[in-house]
């Protein structure tokens, strides 16, 4: 793996133990109102400075980023579970079952992504984690069930699982005993690239206001909610945009590196 | 629509008057009998016509996804070519660096970021409104941030993979200038693939103008889709969806048309040899 994929690597394992383990750093309590510190700039006391509530902008970002990042591996995970069984299905099974599944993978992927998941998320009575999850999730498992089902196409024409059927293994025990642990690690490659995407996404739900709701902090609702005083007190919005560049950076560069190695040929 | 205090009578002639009395396969039938006479029914809050409503904003979505193209197309492709040429070398890894850099810093940032510079620190533009080229500098820059790097990444790629090819060794051979196997042999071939992506890059611009619209108060589609969601205006959604879907087909199948002038060994018709 390349240097630059070892370093991104690296920087996603410090960002997630403080994703998981946010209280450790954090030098206050991210939701705690102190009226006599509001707009404070950055400095020893805050090191990210303070927003117009008087609450600390580095506990924030923290607290933060424990919701993004979780968002998006979740998301991911069901995307790939989803759209494991889809492609499974679609490709082995083939017929009707792949003409109707491809047609969903088809219509969902000629969509903007982004606003089919505003979409879905609005289908809900109240925003909140659950339905960003869902909203991603709805919108990303189409690009996994393509991936997959290509791969069983030519996986299915192996010795292996001729032999399997010759000796009457039924199609459920094919699918998912012998064909689904083939599939596990392009699906995991896949969620690899496909993750820098889902914090971004993740991101502009909450910078809309369809994401996790206040008190909870959001790094997308932080920069939403402090984009009136960019001019005054830029550190406000400086900070959580900058973690969600980098978050989202060392996400796509680890997903480059992985698709290099992997020699898979998909887009982020 | 009524407010929290409604009486329950003004609520039943409201669902009268809506058809929300009706069964959901009436309402659609209804709709889409709308459709084909060419109206997309009335917004809930502002009683104008859907379709009006679009017909003003359309325009300005597409100024500025022109906008973005007029700046993403030039640089992404300069900057794939000069990374395919410098190919391994830093001049390459920075290129890269700042292409996928492109692809994560969130537009909705990258647009205040780029506001406080040019507008609040410079002065140089207004920061927010819809009107003329000088509203649309700062929009069509956020938005072509994510298009130049996809572009430039795309260019390098097919730069890299053309060059590889015995063509272009036997042009070499007969001693073309360096600007003619560029500018002729390699161009010509990377302009499907380049095609390909700026089409679909205009999805993304639909995507990229929800966002880019609300932060710099242009008034397009993107932002009237945002403003009918948050209120629920169903109307609204569902024609901005409808034209927001014709408009990506439309795209695709130029693209698909342009194949055939780009790349004649692309055939249109079965019987086109």
């Amino acid at each position: 793996m390349h240097l630059t994929g070892k370093i991104a690597g690296s920087v996603i394992i410090i960002i997630s133990i403080l994703a998981v383990f946010p209280s450790v750093l954090s030098p206050y309590d991210p939701e705690k109102i102190d009226l006599d510190s509001i707009k404070e700039p950055p400095g020893i006391k805050h090191p990210f400075g303070t927003d117009n509530k008087g609450r600390d902008i580095l506990s924030r970002v923290l607290y933060g980023g424990r919701v993004s990042i979780s968002i998006a591996v979740i998301a991911a995970s069901i995307s790939m579970f989803i759209g494991l069984v889809m492609g499974l299905c679609s490709g082995y099974l083939g017929g009707k079952i792949d003409t109707a599944i491809m047609a969903v993978v088809d219509l969902i992927l000629a969509f903007p992504s982004l606003l089919l998941a505003i979409g879905v998320s609005i289908i809900f009575k109240s925003p909140g984690t659950y339905t960003v999850m869902i909203a991603i999730a709805f919108v990303g498992w189409a690009s996994f069930a393509r991936l997959i089902r290509g791969h069983i196409l030519t996986l299915k024409e192996e010795a292996y699982i001729e032999a399997a059927e010759a000796i009457g293994c039924n199609r459920f025990r094919i699918l998912f005993v012998h064909l689904m642990p083939q599939c596990l690690p392009i699906g995991l490659v896949m969620a690899g690239i496909k993750l820098g995407g889902y914090v971004l996404t993740e991101a502009s739900l909450s910078f809309l206001g369809l994401g996790a709701q206040p008190p909870m902090p959001t790094w997308g609702s932080m920069v939403s909610m402090n984009r009136a005083y960019i001019a005054s007190e830029p550190w406000m919005v400086l900070f959580p945009g900058l973690a969600i560049a980098v978050t989202a950076l060392c996400f796509n560069v680890l997903g480059d590196a992985l698709r290099d190695k992997s020699g898979l040929k998909v887009k982020m | 629509m009524v407010g929290e205090r409604a009486q329950p009578e003004v609520i039943e002639k409201i669902r009268k008057e809506l058809g929300a009395d009706k069964s959901v396969l009436s309402q659609y039938a209804g709709y889409i009998k709308l459709l084909l006479q060419g109206e997309m029914g009335r917004s809930y809050y502002t009683n104008r016509k859907v379709l009006d409503d679009i017909l003003i904003k359309f325009p300005n979505t597409m100024k500025l996804a022109f906008g973005a193209m007029v700046i993403a197309v030039p640089i992404g492709i300069f900057l794939g070519f000069i990374a395919a040429y410098k190919k391994d070398t830093l001049v390459d890894r920075i290129i890269s660096a700042v292409s996928i850099t492109g692809l994560s810093v969130p537009v909705f940032w990258s647009g205040l970021i780029i506001m406080l510079f040019l507008s609040l620190k410079l002065r140089l533009f207004p920061p927010s409104g819809t009107g003329d080229i000088r509203f649309l500098v700062m929009p069509a820059l956020t938005l072509s941030l994510p298009a130049i790097a996809t572009l430039a990444r795309i260019t390098r790629t097919s730069v890299i993979e053309i060059t590889g090819m015995p063509f272009i060794g036997t042009a070499r051979a007969k001693g073309l200038s360096v600007f003619r196997i560029n500018a002729i042999h390699i161009f010509r071939n990377i302009l499907i693939p380049l095609v390909t992506v700026i089409g679909l890059d205009i999805a993304s611009y639909l995507n990229g103008a929800v966002l880019t619209e609300t932060i710099f108060g242009w008034d397009g589609i993107g932002r009237f889709t945002m403003d009918g969601i948050i209120k629920r205006d169903y109307p609204v959604i569902m024609g901005c969806i409808i034209i927001g879907t014709v408009v990506f087909v439309l795209i695709n199948i130029i693209v698909d048309i342009l194949y055939h002038y780009l790349d004649p060994r692309v055939r249109l018709y079965a019987s086109d040899r």
